[in-house]
């Protein structure tokens, strides 16, 4: 178990270090920040600063934003979402072989100590004669979410910008949404999710998923929010190897793999022949799949890291 | 002096617990005790120290839930709808009948906080309450039911506390209670007409939301996409069941009182006979919702609702499932058509075995389905594929049921469980006796 305690420490060091490098990150992303939140008049009237924009090109930022992006991330307001903004998944089956590198990053960067990984990798096969293949599975953030539905205090909500999150301040433990989410995509906290400390002290907001979470409350995959914000992809999506995942903007009609890849997603659902998980529950959701056809590697590569019975490495308890 | 008038008060007036009442009452309290000692332990480390995961995510505190507030509905039936439809035989059971609603509902309230994982921010569904959530719903029906219950059992009480007021005529601290309690009940034409015209408008109001409790708590389940509560079947399912649970407890609480109270006057044979009969129509007519809620799926076999109902057919839970239909259902319908069945000792094993499937019934409702969802369960722990409740679980569910019988047997100790001004004017005891003019 040493390792993994090890692990865990370094995953807190790099929380508080992540925290540190968050001035610069966002610097260098000040540009961008002030571009799509409006702090761009002030640009003239004030002094400015030399920054470089996740694009690689040099900008000139009023101090002001930067360092106010600096103490808060941007101030929008994380029940509405980003203004103009719709996001939007695609999982290409084809493509996934099981590494599980999605999982554990995701794992790792949400602090999740429970037994059950907030993205499942099914070992899935229709029928007895067609190929299996695997499935990784996240909240789907459906446009008719069935849990925000029977949600009777609004602690799991919709965003304009079609993300699902929960307000795990609000949150009153009944388990309904759970109850109700076709895909399994919730867990609960059972117990005290004992994170440690620098985790449990962080300040809360329903767009970091896990940051800290709360006993007796619900959790899910929460389409990475915080790291939109710094201009940057889904854990997931940047952590799998196979660039299985592209994550993107409806309205752009774009979404970006791990290595950087942008494709045009209309053409890639219609060439692909995207579809849906239980499309037939009405429940419009906003992760679309490429069939598992024409693979890229054997499904059978994938059984090695096949474990029926574990998605989480389990932390020591305090 | 008219005796007979003088002999029932004697009889139905509230009397001090004997040994076995002390007993019983300690014993209810002991369970209660060890309950409360596991709900400080769930309080402190979570709904860890339950059977529930995150797959089987509702367990027996959500199936003892839905019995309770089954069970509650009786009030509805026994006082309400015999009531309105001028059956006058069930009059000294309307007591028992709204007794246990009160109790039941009471503890339905409480059980549904035992399950919530965050029971501080509880405020928070009147704060931040949605009305398009069901659950919303179901808080709004369940406290106007409770409402409603109270003032149905409290109504017929009035005369009855005036009674008693003068019974005791020693000025004893309870003589003074039933006095106020009574809110200067004197029986004149004015009080009268208020008091039957209120009876009348509760036993119209109660009846449709004693339907509205349990279709709402139906429809928590019926409201998600699961194979087996994905059902239009669900509302009147669940609310023939309720009256087949109601029922059996009428029948199980009217045998113990008629025992230890002597009661055989009042409670007769033919009671028994009565509620028999009932009980055999609503057990039939609840047959006939489990057929339709079970036949025409497995006919049609989709894939989910065929794993689902072969769980509970020939599978996991095939024994529990036939157990609570033959021995719940099928076996008691067969024995109360004969009329020794319904004489009250056999009737009495009977109602105590369909009560006993009632529970188990709601159980095999809530939690199969949820080991059956449309993704696979993986990677999980190997124990969260299948809920069994922990200890503490069973003692806190049994702290609720034993705490709904500590209300129970506490109301029978200080009201009358017969009513007697009731009683007394059905028997035409009343006139002779001008107890309007002497009280």
């Amino acid at each position: 178990m040493e390792p993994e305690k090890d692990n865990q420490q370094k995953s807190r060091r790099n929380f508080v270090q992540q925290g540190l490098k968050f001035g610069l990150l966002t610097a260098a992303s000040g540009a961008l920040l002030a571009k799509v939140f409006g702090k761009s008049e002030s640009l003239n009237s004030e002094e400015t600063m030399e920054v470089m924009s996740t694009d690689g090109t040099l900008m000139q930022v009023p101090v002001s934003a930067v360092e106010h992006a600096h103490e808060k991330k941007s101030d929008y307001n994380p029940r509405e979402g980003f203004p103009n903004r719709k996001f939007v998944m695609v999982v290409d089956l084809a493509k996934c072989r099981n590494a599980r590198k999605c999982q554990s990053s995701c794992n790792k960067n949400h602090y999740i100590t429970g037994e059950n990984a907030w993205i499942k990798i099914y070992k899935m096969q229709d029928n007895e004669k067609s190929a299996p293949y695997w499935q990784p599975t996240l909240c789907q953030h459906c446009d008719e979410p069935a849990c925000v539905k029977v949600c009777p205090v609004d602690a799991t909500f919709k965003r304009r910008d079609g993300i699902v999150l929960i307000d795990n301040n609000r949150c009153i433990g009944c388990r309904f949404c759970m109850a109700a989410c076709p895909y399994s995509v919730r867990v609960f906290n059972w117990s005290d999710p004992w994170q440690g400390e620098e985790v449990e002290q962080a300040e809360y907001t329903a767009d970091y998923a896990g940051v800290p979470s709360q006993k007796g409350t619900v959790d899910k995959c929460d389409f990475c929010p915080h790291m939109i914000d710094k201009g940057e992809l889904p854990h997931c999506v940047s952590a799998c190897p196979n660039d299985v995942f592209s994550f993107g903007d409806m309205y752009e009609d774009t979404v970006t793999n791990g290595s950087g890849q942008s494709f045009k997603l209309s053409k890639l659902l219609k060439d692909r022949a995207g579809y849906r998980l239980m499309e037939s529950l009405g429940t419009e959701p906003s992760v679309y799949y490429l069939p598992p056809s024409d693979r890229i590697v054997d499904f059978e590569e994938g059984l090695e890291n096949y474990t029926e019975f574990q998605s989480v490495d389990k932390p020591q308890e305090p | 002096m008219n005796t007979a008038y003088e002999k029932m008060i004697n009889d139905l007036a509230p009397k001090k617990f004997s040994w076995k009442g002390n007993v019983w009452v300690a014993f209810l309290v002991l369970i209660i005790l060890t309950g409360i000692y596991s709900y400080v332990q769930q309080l402190k480390h979570g709904l860890v120290i339950t059977g529930m995961r995150d797959y089987a995510l509702w367990g027996i505190y959500i199936s003892n839930f839905v019995f309770f507030v089954a069970v509650s509905l009786v009030g509805s039936l026994i006082t309400a709808i015999l009531r309105l439809s001028d059956v006058h035989w069930s009059t000294p059971l309307t007591r028992i009948a709204e007794i246990i609603a009160v109790a039941a509902i009471i503890m339905a309230g409480i059980t549904i906080i035992i399950d919530m994982g965050r029971p501080d921010r509880m405020l928070n569904l009147f704060l931040h309450g949605r009305l398009q959530s069901p659950i919303i719903w179901d808080v709004i029906v369940i406290s106007t039911y409770l409402v409603l219950s109270i003032l149905f059992l409290y109504y017929p009480l009035l005369p009855d506390f005036t009674i008693l007021s003068k019974y005791f005529n020693k000025n004893t601290r309870s003589t003074k209670w039933y006095r106020v309690l009574s809110l200067n009940w004197t029986g004149n034409e004015k009080q009268s007409k208020i008091y039957s015209r209120s009876i009348k408008a509760l036993s119209v109001l109660i009846i449709p939301v004693a339907f509205a409790i349990h279709t709402v708590t139906a429809w928590l389940f019926e409201t998600t996409y699961r194979p087996g509560w994905d059902s239009t079947n669900f509302g009147p399912y669940f609310v023939a069941g309720a009256f087949v649970a109601g029922s059996s407890a009428v029948i199980v609480v009217m045998y113990v009182l008629r025992k230890s109270y002597n009661l055989e006057d009042y409670i007769t044979d033919h009671h028994f006979d009565l509620m028999g009969k009932i009980l055999v129509m609503l057990s039939l007519l609840y047959l006939y919702f489990n057929i339709n809620e079970y036949l025409m799926p497995i006919y049609k076999s989709t894939e989910e609702e065929a794993t689902h109902l072969r769980s509970l057919f020939t599978g996991e839970y095939a024994w529990l499932f036939w157990v609570v239909i033959i021995g719940g259902l099928v076996l008691p319908v067969i024995i109360m058509l004969f009329r020794g069945g319904r004489k009250p000792l056999p009737l009495f094993i009977v109602s105590l075995a369909v009560m006993a499937c009632a529970w188990w019934k709601r159980y095999l409702i809530v939690i199969p389905t949820l080991s059956h969802p449309f993704l696979p369960i993986e990677g999980v722990p190997e124990s969260w594929r299948h809920y069994s409740p922990t200890w503490m679980e069973w003692t806190i569910t049994a702290a609720t049921l034993a705490s709904a019988l500590l209300i129970i047997t506490l109301l029978v100790r200080f009201l009358p469980i017969i009513p007697i001004y009731e009683t007394a004017e059905e028997r035409g005891l009343l006139e002779d006796q001008s107890v309007n003019k002497s009280l």
